[in-house]
């Protein structure tokens, strides 16, 4: 049964891809009860690499091992992966393109409790502006059991946002993912509001929310920032009024800017996010009091859409 | 496949003079290299030519036709940017063919100024940024001591570069791994980019350094061809630890008026200079 979760369902899909295929490697920064990667640790002793406390060198690491066939998985939390060891992804990882898969955890705004120096809200921005890395960011527990499958066969590196939260099952378990898909979960034609991670759910309830109000909304999980199915986006954002996008990430160089990327040469409705404003985080209490402070929440999608359509 | 060229145990005589003539012909490639790019590193590039004719024509197991045979031993050129040395000795091994070196640096050229595993054969992978080849190396001895291959791994990082903490997060790795496999060389020239190392932020007692973090640490005269194979190609299996070459060698060595200056660090020979160099390094 898929755990709710994220990290818990990323930890048991990880052991199920080192059954699966002897290659799956994990390195872990001394964060393993965090990460989950202790669960391919108990199962494959001699596939796992406590690294220490020493994220640039795990990660050049790990570019040596895929150098040598294997498929590292690394793990740490988001914000040291894309921050700290930024060059060693940039240069050891992607310029030669290898496969080595980046699991940051604790991603966005869920590690409240520590603060500004241990949230991230601009890791999608940074791995998405590195050529050859693809960025995806699971809606869910379901979602993201699939994501790691494909990771077998994927070429190049890939950057997995994770949550340390439970997330509401929102994705159809039957449906196949392939990395790169972009799935409308709900349709409607006054609103087409774009989600990622834990904001599809968010949308969600803000879609039943207008529909209370009369408004319509699709809602779409692009659940793979990049590569970004430009075609599907630009296919969504058509035929409505407003479009609103939701990330738990900076307002700068996320998923609202991977969309109006896409949609930068077509005619479409105007657009706004909903995302954390160009300010680091605090620490909090709760998740969902962190999430409130910066408007992510359904209430304030209802009030961005509304307020595009002029229905305030 | 013939992955047994270099003579292991003992040094012969022919396999010095091979090496050092493969050296002479190193450099004379390289600086002709930089004079037709207009651009380069000649400094680096003599020094460490030495070091490359020994890995490529004394201690290297590899098949310049199957360059990515499992088995090969691989060498990491930590150093990127002394690619005019590297490029060269990867030509004469046969894994391109020399007549590309003339194409170094040129635009949309295979022979970018800085080692593309993409686009050529042989380089194990992209180098330039310094303290990257350090870390990956010790990725690629890990992934040989999983798969039980006997393959060894070679890494090759200049002096000034060992300032990179990188270098330091790698060497706790492998000496707690114990990794036997893996050899980390230093190009002991004693320059960088802008100075001496030691009037820069100072590396000794360097030799301490590598052996208090648990590696064997062997220093020698990074241009005596016989000594550079003696210690680079005895055979890992007695060892338990990685082992650190200290080559202290001079930059710009072969070239009268580049050795020990720094502004030789990067830099063009003009047309007299260039006459000068090449008369040094004939034969």
């Amino acid at each position: 049964m898929t755990a709710v979760n994220l990290r818990t369902a990323y930890g048991e899909a990880l052991v199920r891809l080192g059954r699966k295929d002897w290659r799956v490697m994990a390195l872990e920064a001394d964060l393993g009860k965090s990460t989950q990667s202790v669960m391919f640790q108990a199962e494959f002793p001699d596939r796992y690499f406590q690294m220490g406390i020493a994220e640039q060198d795990m990660t050049s690491t790990a570019a040596g091992m895929a150098l040598a066939g294997m498929i590292p998985f690394v793990h740490t939390f988001a914000i040291f992966a894309t921050g700290r060891a930024y060059d060693q992804l940039r240069n050891s990882i992607c310029v030669p393109n290898l496969n080595v898969r980046i699991c940051g955890s604790s991603a966005g705004l869920s590690d409240f409790g520590d603060g500004k120096t241990h949230q991230s809200i601009e890791d999608v921005a940074l791995m998405r502006a590195i050529p050859h890395m693809s960025v995806v960011c699971p809606a869910d527990s379901i979602e993201c059991e699939k994501m790691m499958e494909c990771l077998l066969d994927w070429e190049g590196p890939v950057y997995i946002r994770i949550n340390r939260n439970d997330l509401p099952f929102v994705t159809p378990p039957d449906e196949p993912y392939h990395i790169g898909k972009v799935t409308q979960l709900r349709d409607g034609r006054h609103v087409a509001i774009f989600a990622a991670g834990v904001m599809v759910s968010i949308a969600l309830e803000a879609a039943k929310t207008l529909e209370a109000e009369g408004i319509s909304a699709r809602v779409v999980n692009v659940s793979t920032i990049k590569p970004l199915d430009r075609d599907a986006i630009v296919r969504y954002a058509a035929g409505v009024e407003a479009i609103v996008t939701a990330e738990e990430h900076s307002l700068i160089g996320g998923l609202g800017s991977a969309v109006m990327e896409a949609l930068r040469s077509v005619a479409h409705a105007p657009v706004e996010f909903v995302g954390v404003p160009d300010t680091f985080g605090v620490s909090a209490e709760g998740y969902d009091g962190l999430m409130a402070r910066y408007g992510l929440t359904p209430a304030t999608v209802v009030k961005t859409a509304k307020a595009l359509l002029k229905r305030t | 496949m013939k992955l047994e060229p270099a003579e292991r145990m003992t040094v012969s005589e022919t396999t010095v003079a091979r090496v050092r003539e493969r050296a002479r012909l190193i450099r004379r490639s390289a600086l002709e290299m930089i004079v037709k790019a207009g651009n380069g590193h000649p400094g680096g590039d003599m020094s460490s030519a030495d070091i490359l004719a020994a890995l490529y024509f004394g201690v290297l197991r590899f098949d310049p036709k199957k360059p990515l045979d499992p088995g090969r031993d691989r060498f990491v050129m930590s150093k990127g940017h002394c690619s005019g040395a590297f490029y060269s000795a990867l030509a004469m091994a046969g894994f391109f063919p020399e007549a590309d070196l003339a194409s170094y640096m040129k635009p949309l050229s295979k022979l970018n100024a800085h080692p593309c595993s993409a686009y050529l054969p042989g380089v194990e992978t992209s180098t330039g940024p310094l303290g990257h080849g350090m870390p990956v190396a010790v990725g690629m001895a890990i992934a040989a001591q999983i798969d039980n291959a006997p393959y060894r791994v070679f890494v090759l990082t200049g002096d000034g570069e060992q300032q990179e903490g990188s270098n330091w997060e790698a060497g706790m790795t492998a000496g707690h791994r114990k990794l036997s496999n893996l050899t980390l060389i230093i190009d002991r020239n004693r320059l960088q980019q802008g100075a001496r190392t030691e009037d820069t932020v100072g590396l000794e007692p360097l030799a301490d350094k590598w052996r208090a973090f648990g590696w064997d640490v062997e220093e020698i005269d990074g241009h005596d061809h016989a000594q550079l194979l003696r210690v680079l190609a005895a055979p890992a299996t007695p060892r338990h630890k990685p082992l650190c070459v200290i080559a202290n060698t001079t930059k710009g060595r072969g070239v009268s008026f580049m050795c020990d200056q720094a502004k030789w660090h990067h830099g063009v020979p003009d047309a007299a200079q260039f006459a000068t160099a090449m008369k040094e390094l004939e034969a």
